[in-house]
């Protein structure tokens, strides 16, 4: 291998594949078992973090940033003057071998610019795939990018190789797909999903009757969209999130503020502000649906379909629904108890599992892991809890926004963690 | 008082314990060797470490408490911590009061509550190790790799990498307290190094692989590459990635 040749694509098609945000490598499930190179079933570590304090699981990679197609908000696009460059198959399965022995990496997370055209580029890719799985004994987990328009045929064989799939719709709504990225179509996106989706299940009930039949793509499907490049808000985008749940039987839905990266005019122009704490409260708003039993619209309604940037959406939704208060901890259902400000899934088993013991008084809760400097409002202990003469203060918001310093998280130091962490799944 | 001492070991920690409830000890203390000072007030008595007892003990932990209650008392007793003993000790007097009973779910007992933080603790580390170690491969093919973990967590890591790296010669080495575990293609051996290798970053360079600095250099490549610097967060950066293991990434390296 020409390592020097191989650092210059390196350079060039790592930069590239950076603003795909998703660096998963859960639910791979996938064991050694034939004495081969690694096992992606305890898969989800994080192996560093880059300097902007994402999670960095995966050697994430574009085959190539050739494209044909002149999406606005992409680096890649045709229009774009850069350098380009395209990794052989030999070149990508070398780097990615001799990453993983080294612990650098749970595995490949392989995309690629649009290429002649949509088969010829996934088929490399699939290629990629096929080669660590067959010759090489490699477990560790491989996450492809879908190429919209690809065959049937070559998803399925994708599927057979690799742990996820993901197709990124980037734009949410078809007007401003159509604006942004012409030569794509919100059908060709949205079909290879419904392909995925498919032969999962499929897949699926073929192994409850033969143990032998393949896994498809074990760890399931997620899709990208960009926060911040289009004028969609934030109920729409969390709508088509939560029917890419339903529907589609998503693992996961990432949102990435937009990252300026021309001066088109559909676009905001360069130097402009990344939407970060946006980003953060729609991550809040996910998370609120797949862990905290929230439905899309009792986050969002449709008079007001931004999230608050000052407080976090469970707030929120606590502060609109102030009747519903206060939880009495000792007796409360768990679904209650998580829907109490300052209670995380974590604590809320901790309460359920602590109460047959004990009467739970702050001080208890403080211990659990509690944030009581917003839950205290919001709770009947055994105690007496003279907090709760606020609740039905016009001046709740500020008095906990006041005392909560407005602490910026971001939302991918949790992204992993959430996603590792069981007792979410219990 | 009593001072109960025993020798380090976990089987050694529960030969204790076994004697606390056998002799009925009332105002006791368990202490490994080495760490208590002479008392004019208590004879330290030597616990001599018995298989069978501690055995005994673990099984009626486990009885009630179920494997995981275990696991939870080996990961305080991997802490090191000073006070391991004394907690441990109040959580399984406390156990042997409330028989049937699952107490370490009472997160209101303040020491069930101690006991649990050391288990995030070590589980924390744990989960450092996992991430954070970087084998490099040396001349004879074996990929190797140096640590010093701030509790004794080598021993919770081996299955996860056995499972992983079946098809490379590996060593991580736990400089701190001495000891290795090797992986020779066919099973794991926990070693010691008879004169531990000089790993001073310049002695080290001559026993690396030809190829090895090679990868080096192109993960730092990637490493530079992948970051978003309109992004940038330095503090949540050191967060995650605390400065005191930026000496085992190899992509903190100025190569
Ligand atoms: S097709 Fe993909 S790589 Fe090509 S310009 Fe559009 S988003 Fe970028």
């Amino acid at each position: 291998m020409d390592y020097d040749r191989v650092k210059e694509k390196l350079e060039i098609l790592a930069d590239a594949a950076k603003y795909d945000v998703s660096c998963s490598s859960s639910g791979g499930n996938r064991k050694n078992t034939n004495k081969g190179l690694g096992d992606s079933s305890s898969s989800g570590i994080c192996h560093t973090y880059t300097e902007d304090g994402r999670c960095v699981s995966l050697l994430k990679i574009l085959l190539t940033n050739f494209c044909i197609y002149d999406c606005a908000y992409c680096v890649t696009r045709k229009s774009n003057d850069i350098q380009r460059a395209a990794f052989t198959v030999e070149e990508v399965v070398d780097l990615t071998m001799n990453f993983y022995r080294r612990n650098y990496i749970e595995g490949l997370f392989l995309s690629s610019g649009i290429f002649k055209n949509a088969d010829y580029t996934m088929e490399r890719l699939v290629r990629v795939a096929k080669k660590l799985r067959l010759e090489h004994s490699f477990n560790g987990y491989i996450h492809l990018k879908s190429i919209p328009g690809a065959s049937d045929e070559l998803m399925r064989e994708a599927g057979l190789y690799a742990d996820r799939l993901s197709m990124n719709l980037e734009i949410p709504t078809e007007s401003g797909l159509k604006l942004l990225a012409p030569d794509k179509d919100h059908q060709q996106m949205i079909k290879p999903m419904g392909f995925v989706k498919n032969e999962i299940n499929l897949y699926k009930d073929e192994r409850k009757k033969f143990k032998s039949t393949p896994k498809f793509a074990p760890a399931g499907q997620s899709t990208q969209m960009i926060v911040g490049a289009s004028p969609e808000t934030d109920l729409q985008i969390i709508q088509v999130a939560d029917h890419f749940y339903k529907n589609f039987s998503m693992k996961r839905v990432y949102y990435s503020g937009y990252v300026p990266v021309s001066n088109d005019a559909r676009l905001p122009g360069l130097g402009s502000q990344v939407p970060l704490v946006r980003e953060n409260r729609l991550y809040q708003a996910d998370w609120l649906m797949r862990f905290y039993g929230f439905k899309a619209n009792e986050i969002l309604a449709k008079n007001n379909p931004f999230l608050d940037l000052e407080v976090d959406p469970k707030l929120g939704w606590a502060l609109r629904n102030i009747t519903d208060f206060p939880v009495a901890l000792q007796t409360a259902s768990l679904e209650m108890i998580l829907r109490v400000p300052g209670i995380g899934v974590k604590s809320a088993y901790k309460i359920v599992n602590a109460r047959k013991f004990q009467n739970l008084t702050l001080e208890h809760l403080q211990k659990m892991g509690v944030a009581t400097n917003r839950a205290k409002y919001f709770v009947v202990v055994a105690n007496s809890n003279k907090n709760l003469i606020h609740l039905d203060s016009v001046h709740l918001k500020s008095l906990i926004v006041g005392d909560t310093k407005s602490k910026f998280e971001n939302p991918f130091s949790n992204q992993t963690s959430l996603l590792n962490d069981d007792t979410f799944l219990r | 008082m009593t001072i109960l001492f025993y020798d380090k070991t976990f089987e050694g920690f529960l030969t204790a314990v076994f004697e606390v409830f056998e002799f009925k000890y009332q105002d006791v203390q368990i202490v490994h060797e080495g760490t208590f000072q002479n008392s004019f007030f208590a004879e330290p008595i030597e616990i001599i470490t018995n298989s069978e007892k501690s055995d005994r003990v673990l099984k009626k932990l486990e009885k009630q408490l179920g494997k995981s209650g275990i696991q939870q008392m080996l990961y305080t007793f991997l802490s090191e911590d000073a006070s391991r003993e004394m907690v441990l000790l109040q959580v399984i007097t406390y156990a042997v009061e409330n028989p049937g009973k699952d107490i370490l779910k009472d997160y209101s007992n303040s020491f069930v509550m101690q006991l649990s933080k050391f288990v995030k603790s070590v589980n924390r580390e744990r989960h450092r190790m996992k991430a954070f170690i970087r084998f490099e491969l040396l001349k004879d093919e074996i990929y190797f790799a140096e640590i010093f973990p701030d509790f004794d967590v080598l021993t919770l890591i081996i299955t996860h990498f056995k499972n992983r790296y079946q098809d490379q010669k590996w060593l991580i080495y736990d400089s701190k307290r001495g000891y290795g575990v090797y992986y020779d293609l066919n099973v794991v051996e926990i070693i010691s190094l008879e004169n531990p290798i000089q790993f001073g970053e310049s002695h080290k360079k001559e026993l690396l692989h030809e190829k090895e600095l090679n990868y080096q250099k192109l993960w730092i490549e990637y490493f530079d590459h992948t970051n978003i610097k309109e992004r940038k967060n330095d503090k949540l950066h050191v967060q995650h990635v605390p400065k005191r293991y930026w000496k085992y990434l190899t992509e903190k390296k100025i190569l």
